[in-house]
């Protein structure tokens, strides 16, 4: 349990460069999710975090103890870091709690026993303890290589595309039970995902990375609604670009209305600048900003339309050809290529200058 | 890496040798060689293999056919049981085949005594040979056929007949076509082992290269034309081993799907009447009749032959088939390791080098590796007499070395096949894991690698123990004086025609050979599960 520090890390690999001035603060007892598609560096940070990989520049430090310097590295077995593989890596040699043992070999055997059984409880296979790996369920396994990182106890964990091989349902039911553990252990933990529903519903603070670079680190309400740039807008959450134009410092105009709100200040090449007058802005609109209403002026075509349940998904033909989506209760059901009635509803902006 | 490079040179000694001994021609004996011998060894080489592959791919192919895809009495007897024959090596079926068909044999004996039949047709001939040898190899096609089978034929003949193909017509032109490289993979192997094959040759006085290098070295005290002879041979086996890993490369490419369990045709009642009949004659022609002659022969014989020579026979197979076995699962050990820390296309090159071994003839490797030994215990010898005053006349050639040598190279594949898969369970992250639990290089070693190691090791050192007590070429001609094996025991006895006092080492050579089956059912049986 401690403070995971990442300090301008990059490294390259065969002349490529994977992670770039990578930087991020994950407090002690929180858990935090790398996200982002793949091939982006995240596997990467992780296993620079857990000592397979040098790095470049920059330094890695946990718990304030610097353990990754470009030309040094503390051993993988001295760092005190746990591991969850996307493949759980679980020892098919062994039982289960052989297993969560391995990395106990120091302890008394009570003591050892003790932890194993307090563990094996923890995630709720207690009665699995005789069990090999290859008699266990996938979620089974997976708690299993849960159990096992977090036995001796380290000062981290870390958890590469922990539910990827499970199944939807599976999943999500697996990453709540996943965060209570880790919250019950009081454990720092550091979770790489493609998945942002997996890292909002897990995650305190989310890195969005791309191309090597952490794009955003924020809490997953503000990766949402205050998307830092384009590409995080775009990978988190689902959502339309409009264009628009700036009237002044808290007014923009699109083709639905003015929209109020703080214009955020975009930093590009050139610096950091205020766009604020005349100048032409694209703008994110989320399902949620646009809402349905019979009474309206303000006509849309119904273009597509996907059925969730409770609401419908439309995608909707704005009268300038631009589209937006919608997200509208489900009894509200119209044809592709109705015209319906629209309003805008969103309270703040976010924004993007043009290129 | 080094390492690596140097086993695969290991392996292209036999080969240069070989054919570096054109330098050395000798006129009388290479001019006999060219218009005797040399037509007779390739027709007789030709017809040899075109019979044995013919054979061992209608055995095979319907064996496995029926097996894999067909219900009858006893399918899943003989779905095991069919393997058997690998327990005995050709030259055992050979001599007991000529023991009972011979025309002094019990049967003719009994045809022409009680009912006054005779004119059967000769068994020391072509076809006895071909015969033989189709019995002996084809559980190499029916293995891996019936492997195909299993895995892709219900959905090849389901999707056929979906295409309103007949079931005759989606055999013959959906699921053959389909397996077609597997049934070629195991055609290569059971031709590979004609073309190596010496004890049955000899047994037949069917001249091959296999004998013919033996009688140059042994008879015409000419080592440069046996190795020229095995040069000519050894061209030939690399054109099977061209398709053999042509095949095996289209194999990884072929695989479709995932069997949807076991549906099996159910034949009518004429049918798997006679399916049963045609497998049951195959495994007791192939199988039960040989071992039980051999039995029976062992019986006559048990209370005389029992004596300390026959254990001394027994002890020098079981010590070389365990030092070489030894030797075998640490090279294949170490190779695969080196694979495994330095993986890229050069090492995959030379881990497929040196495992090429298992294609080379007995007979080609003694005489391949004897030649270089030799000489360089010359240079030995008179190093050390210039320099150290050594009086002696052999230092190397005296001992096991070459013998060693020639295990090592036939019998690496044998070895490396189940360790090197095995090593590919140990993943990367099943390394990392234990390093982040806080194991050390030596806890990684011991507490992991060797625990998930040890079937595999156990596997390979099995198979190769059991190949080695096999084997005759090699042992015949480059043992130590002394170092009378089981195997060399079965040559001298069948070479003077004693085929009763012949029976004891084989029946011990074929009980050992039955473990391995064993263990290979064992554990398909288990990957099952």
């Amino acid at each position: 349990m401690a403070e995971l520090v990442l300090d301008s890390v990059s490294q390259a690999y065969g002349g490529r460069q994977v992670i770039a001035d990578l930087s991020f603060t994950l407090p002690e007892g929180a858990i935090g999710c790398l996200l982002g598609p793949s091939g982006c560096g995240k596997t990467t940070a992780l296993r620079c975090i857990s000592g397979f990989e040098p790095i470049q520049t920059g330094e890695i430090r946990i718990g304030g103890e610097v353990v990754s310097r470009p030309g040094w590295m503390l051993a993988a077995e001295k760092r005190r870091v746990g591991m969850v593989f996307q493949d759980y890596a679980l020892f098919p040699h062994l039982t289960v709690a052989d297993n969560v043992g391995f990395g106990l070999r120091g302890d008394a055997k009570p003591a050892r026993q003790a932890r194993i059984a307090e563990l094996l409880a923890l995630v709720g296979l207690a009665g699995h303890a005789d069990q090999f790996p290859h008699q266990l369920s996938g979620g089974q396994q997976q708690r299993v290589a849960l159990a096992r990182a977090l036995a001796p106890r380290p000062r981290l964990i870390l958890m590469d595309e922990p539910f990827s091989n499970l199944d939807v349902e599976l999943r999500e039911r697996l990453s709540l039970e996943v965060r209570d553990i880790l919250r019950r252990e009081a454990m720092t933990a550091l979770i790489v995902t493609h998945d942002q529903h997996e890292a909002f519903a897990l995650a305190d603070w989310v890195g969005v990375m791309h191309e090597g670079r952490i794009q955003q680190w924020d809490t997953p309400y503000n990766l949402y609604h205050e998307p830092a740039n384009r590409f995080v807008a775009d990978f988190v959450g689902q959502g339309a670009l409009v264009t628009g134009e700036v009237i002044n410092d808290h007014q923009v105009e699109i083709e639905l209305g003015v929209l109020n709100g703080h214009i955020p200040v975009e930093c590009g090449a050139h610096g950091c600048e205020a766009c604020v007058r005349n100048c032409h802005v694209d703008v994110l609109l989320r399902p949620d900003d646009i809402v349905h209403d019979d009474d309206s002026l303000m006509l849309a075509e119904v273009e597509n339309k996907a059925f969730r349940g409770a609401e419908f998904l439309y995608t909707l033909k704005l009268p300038s050809g631009q589209r937006a989506l919608s997200l509208v209760p489900s009894h509200h059901n119209h044809a592709i290529g109705e015209k319906i009635g629209i309003r805008l509803a969103a309270d703040h902006v976010v924004a993007f200058r043009r290129e | 890496m080094l390492f690596a490079l140097a086993v695969a040179a290991l392996v292209l000694v036999p080969v240069v040798v070989t054919f570096s001994s054109y330098a050395e021609i000798d006129r009388d004996i290479l001019g006999h060689l060219v218009e005797f011998a040399l037509p007779e060894l390739v027709v007789n080489t030709f017809w040899l293999a075109l019979g044995v592959g013919i054979g061992v791919s209608v055995l095979g192919v319907s064996l496995a056919w029926l097996t894999a895809m067909c219900e009858f009495p006893g399918r899943r007897l003989f779905e095991w049981a069919l393997l058997l024959p690998l327990a005995l090596p050709a030259y055992v079926t050979a001599f007991v085949a000529i023991g009972l068909l011979d025309f002094t044999g019990p049967l003719q004996t009994w045809l022409r005594d009680g009912w006054g039949i005779t004119g059967l047709p000769e068994i020391r001939s072509r076809g006895g040979v071909i015969l033989v040898m189709s019995l002996a190899l084809y559980p190499y096609v029916y293995l891996i056929a019936k492997n195909a089978f299993a895995t892709q034929g219900a959905i090849a003949l389901e999707a056929a007949q979906s295409l309103g193909l007949s079931r005759t017509q989606g055999f013959f032109r959906v699921a053959l076509p389909m397996a077609r490289p597997w049934i070629a993979a195991g055609l290569m192997l059971a031709l590979m082992e004609t073309l190596a094959d010496f004890g049955t040759m000899a047994i037949f006085n069917y001249d091959t290269f296999t004998t013919a290098i033996y009688k140059a070295w042994y008879s015409l005290f000419s080592l440069p034309a046996a190795a020229q002879l095995a040069s000519i041979l050894i061209l030939f086996v690399l054109v099977a081993v061209v398709f053999e890993q042509r095949s095996r490369a289209r194999m990884r490419f072929g695989a479709v799907g995932r069997s949807a369990g076991s549906r099996h045709i159910r034949l009518s009642p004429a049918l798997a009447g006679l399916a049963f009949v045609y497998a049951g004659t195959v495994l007791a022609v192939a199988f039960i009749i040989p071992v039980a002659q051999l039995a029976l022969w062992t019986r006559e014989v048990i209370d005389t032959d029992l004596d300390a020579r026959y254990w001394a026979f027994a002890w020098h197979s079981v010590l070389l088939a365990g030092i070489g076995a030894a030797l075998v699962v640490t090279v294949a050990l170490l190779l695969a390791y080196a694979g495994r820390q330095r993986p890229g296309a050069l090492m995959t090159w030379t881990q497929r080098v040196a495992t090429l071994g298992y294609a080379f003839p007995g007979a080609v490797l003694a005489v391949g590796l004897f030649i270089p030994v030799a000489a360089l215990d010359n240079w030995l010898i008179d190093t050390g007499r210039e320099w150290f005053g050594f009086d002696g006349t052999e230092i190397l050639k005296g001992t096991l070395v070459i013998m060693l040598l020639a295990y090592l190279v036939r019998f690496l594949a044998v070895g490396f096949g189940p360790i090197d898969s095995g090593l590919h369970r140990i993943t990367r992250n099943i390394d990392e894991a234990a390093r982040n639990l806080g194991a050390t290089t030596a806890a990684l070693l011991g507490r992991v690698h060797l625990p998930m190691l040890r079937a595999s090791l156990l596997t390979a050192a099995t198979l190769s123990f059991v190949d080695i007590m096999k084997e005759m070429p090699i042992t015949l001609m480059t043992r130590p004086f002394g170092w009378d094996t089981l195997a060399v025991r079965v040559f001298e006895m069948t070479s003077e025609g004693e085929w009763e006092r012949a029976a004891l080492p084989a029946l011990a050579i074929v009980v050992a050979g039955i473990i391995p089956i064993i263990l290979l059912t064992w554990r398909g049986s288990n990957l099952h599960d």
